[in-house]
């Protein structure tokens, strides 16, 4: 007890951020949750060990691509709200259709996740953005967990995580999940964000083609006319426009519609196991 | 036109044409004709400009050219062309040299108390309670003995192994390994990423058979998942290297025993790699034709490895998990081979009857009856067929040692290699061993693999397939070694 005090100055023992006592690891129990967190990300960016350090799970990572190809759930309680905190596959994008990509981003649009983590490797900063960037695009409540940061020390990486926070619109917690650093900072910018707390105002992906632009609002239009207080009709818009078989199937049967469900406060909402 | 398709929930329950549904649709077809093609092209395009962007912005490099690059420099040489495969043939013999000769005296000291101090002292105890014979004999011979079998037998061998095979994993040399053969399975028809499921399945089938989700297209999944079996998983693992031990290594002199075994159980190892590219051509030459996929694998860093907790993670995910499942299913089986051993019919117990009938089949195949019936038991879990053959071999035998009496129960096994003894003693030669280490690497999978075929096929007759061809190519495969072997016996004998 004592030596803890010394090192700490006196102001951070009443901060939240400092106290990681709030945290507590409940493993499977995931029984009365408040908010449903998503983790998603590119493979191999430290997901799973975000998990494992969340819920006290320790589901088992390894150093390579495609571990996690279904999704795992835990819980966690913080600051006395209880938290189900679900890990989807790594995916590289959610444009495609194979079945890993289809089980992230089926999640994310159907599940309706209270909060999206997601979690980028800082020593490949731009292909990850690839993937927070589609994120953005279906859900405004995610937090960026900047990961790896030990990694991108040694290979003598700066990243400045003010300057991707104020870019994309949402909370960039830097971590080094291996060693447990900065997750005290990712669970309170997580908590914040789904209390609401913090409001995002995610980057939207800006098109050179002003056709594309023009297309994209006037569906954005028809879209909110069919499916009232649709949260992602610019993404649907995309889709559409792409030619996505299993988007073109929701809008055509009125799956969409679940979409605009009452904001999600306690256990009332639908939970969709799509593909699952 | 306008399609309701069958699959998908739509179907269910049928929704009322609801005007604006169709009219977005309609507004997305006319714009898709407006925009003209490309548009993913386009998409893909803005999002790459954009992240670039962004990151650009966030990221300083340090205004030198990258120096000396530890990472790149490992990958040059562990992916080369010369050094790739050497290298990842050296990477596992290691690794089963390790385990061969870490293995060895932990496991006699396991059986030796487990055994040889434990059963008379069992026996002492149920006699001093008055337990019939029947009972003392199915719990003790049967069920204890059996399950210590599996504990000495196993336990040392994947304490060792597996650790070092997560080290490696945690380390980063997996990918890599994928990276090596990924255009072997392209020349093979098959998918790139059958490597990784494949890399899974050395660890356990089933979840091998999972991983092949990462694979889009169903054509290239079902080849990865037919020939998943080829990787020798964890519960096969043991099996060979105790029979490498024992009768390979036994050839050569005592200084490079160890590393002879080791080399034998890469063998295997590496005959099934060699399997899994023959049969996937043949599938994707026959019956799974079709286009090939591309895909990009991304090489991840290295990480040093966090030794004591991979060692943690490893011995209780890996090695308990593993023992649990064999001692499960040791358990009844030990039951069940002790029944069958002392029931009899005309003064011959069961066992004998169904060894001697499976005998004949057994030496065609350069096998025996034990064997065969060992893996009759052992449909259930591959981690049993050691202990069972080892407790059949005994009642076959009808061995009577200082120790208690009646068929099925232990001889002494303080003398070293006493298991070789043993088998020695049930007619086991150089080709049993040999063959016995082939079709523990050919053989049908696990009942846990071929339900988890079920589940992620939903076919039967894929999952036939996947059982049976294994098993056939099997019979195959040792019949002809055996016929080889004998016919250059008897040319080098004459």
């Amino acid at each position: 007890m004592q030596t803890q005090i010394q090192h700490t100055p006196d102001g951070c023992v009443t901060c939240p951020v400092h106290n990681a006592g709030n945290l507590k690891k409940l493993g499977i129990d995931m029984s009365d949750w408040d908010y449903v967190v998503a983790l998603a990300g590119n493979p191999n960016t430290g997901k799973s060990t975000v998990f494992n350090a969340l819920t006290g799970l320790r589901q088992h990572t390894g150093n390579w691509p495609g571990k996690t190809v279904t999704r795992a759930e835990g819980g966690f309680s913080y600051a006395d709200s209880r938290y189900k905190l679900v890990d989807l596959p790594g995916t590289y994008s959610l444009l495609s259709t194979s079945l890993d990509e289809e089980v992230a981003r089926d999640f994310i649009l159907f599940g309706q996740p209270d909060v999206t983590i997601i979690v980028l490797d800082a020593t490949r900063l731009e292909r990850n953005l690839n993937l927070a960037l589609q994120v953005l695009e279906i859900t405004d409540r995610a937090v960026a967990c900047l990961n790896l940061m030990d990694e991108a020390k040694r290979h003598g990486l700066v990243v400045d995580d003010r300057r991707l926070a104020r870019d994309l619109g949402i909370p960039v917690v830097p971590t080094a999940a291996r060693y447990g650093r900065g997750l005290p900072e990712l669970l309170q910018a997580v908590h914040e964000v789904a209390t609401g707390q913090t409001v995002c105002k995610p980057y939207r992906i800006k098109s050179e083609s002003s056709a594309v632009q023009k297309a994209i609002n006037q569906l954005v239009q028809q879209l909110q006319a069919a499916f009232p207080g649709l949260p992602n009709a610019r993404w649907v818009a995309l889709r559409l426009l792409d030619g996505d078989q299993s988007i073109i199937r929701a809008v055509r049967n009125g799956e969409l519609g679940h979409l605009n469900a009452p904001a999600p406060q306690q256990n009332n909402r639908i939970e969709l196991e799509v593909l699952a | 036109m306008t399609t309701y398709p069958l699959n998908g929930r739509g179907a269910i329950a049928p929704q009322p044409t609801s005007d604006p549904h169709d009219a977005v649709l309609q507004m997305a077809e006319s714009l898709r004709w407006q925009i003209g093609q490309g548009f993913h092209e386009h998409l893909m395009e803005d999002i790459y400009t954009n992240a670039a962007q962004l990151a650009d912005r966030a990221v300083t490099r340090p205004g030198e050219k990258p120096r000396f690059d530890l990472d790149r420099t490992i990958d040059r040489i562990v992916t080369s062309r010369i050094w790739g495969f050497p290298m990842m043939i050296a990477m596992l013999a290691i690794v089963f040299w390790l385990t061969i000769i870490g293995a060895n005296y932990p496991s006699q000291f396991l059986a030796s108390i487990l055994i040889d101090t434990m059963v008379p002292l069992l026996h002492q105890i149920a006699a001093a309670i008055g337990l019939p014979w029947w009972l003392s004999g199915l719990l003790i011979d049967g069920m204890y003995l059996a399950t210590a079998w599996v504990v000495s037998v196993m336990l040392p061998p994947m304490a060792i192994f597996f650790p070092l095979f997560t080290l490696l994993e945690d380390f980063g040399y997996l990918p890599r390994v994928a990276f090596n053969l990924d255009n072997a399975f392209k020349k093979s028809g098959a998918h790139g990423k059958q490597a990784l499921s494949m890399m899974m399945g050395f660890g356990c089938n089933a979840a091998g058979v999972i991983a092949t989700r990462v694979i889009d297209s169903p054509r290239e999944r079902l080849i990865a998942i037919i020939t998943n079996n080829f990787a020798l998983c964890n519960g096969r693992w043991p099996t060979q290297i105790l029979i490498a031990s024992l009768f390979v290594g036994a050839l050569a002199p005592a200084y490079i025993s160890g590393l002879v075994s080791a080399l034998a159980v890469v063998g295997i190892a590496v005959l099934g790699v060699l399997l899994t590219f023959v049969v996937s051509w043949s599938l994707s030459r026959t019956v799974l034709r079709g286009e090939l996929s591309t895909f990009s694998l991304e090489l991840p860093p290295y990480r040093p490895p966090r030794v004591l907790q991979t060692i943690y993670t490893s011995l209780i995910d890996r090695t308990l998990y593993v023992l649990w499942r064999a001692v499960v299913f040791a358990l009844p089986a030990g039951a069940v081979i002790w029944l069958i051993g002392n029931v009899t019919v005309q003064g011959v117990s069961i066992a004998e009857y169904m060894v001697n009938f499976l005998n004949p089949a057994g030496i065609l195949f350069g096998l025996n009856g034990v064997i065969l019936l060992a893996y009759v038991v052992a449909i259930p879990a591959n981690e049993i067929v050691i202990p069972t053959i080892l407790m059949l071999t005994v009642m076959m035998l009808g061995v009577t040692g200082d120790v208690g009496a009646g068929a099925g129960v232990m001889f002494e096994l303080d003398e070293p290699l006493a298991v070789k003894s043993l088998l020695t003693a049930g007619g086991w030669t150089l080709l049993t061993a040999v063959n016995l280490m082939l079709f523990s690497l050919i053989h049908n999978p696990c009942s846990t693999t071929i339900y988890t075929i079920y589940k992620e096929t939903g076919s039967k007759k894929w999952t036939a397939v996947s059982a049976l061809l294994p098993l056939a190519l099997g019979f195959t495969v040792t019949f002809f070694v055996a016929q080889i072997w004998r016919l250059a016996a008897m040319w080098l004998g004459s």
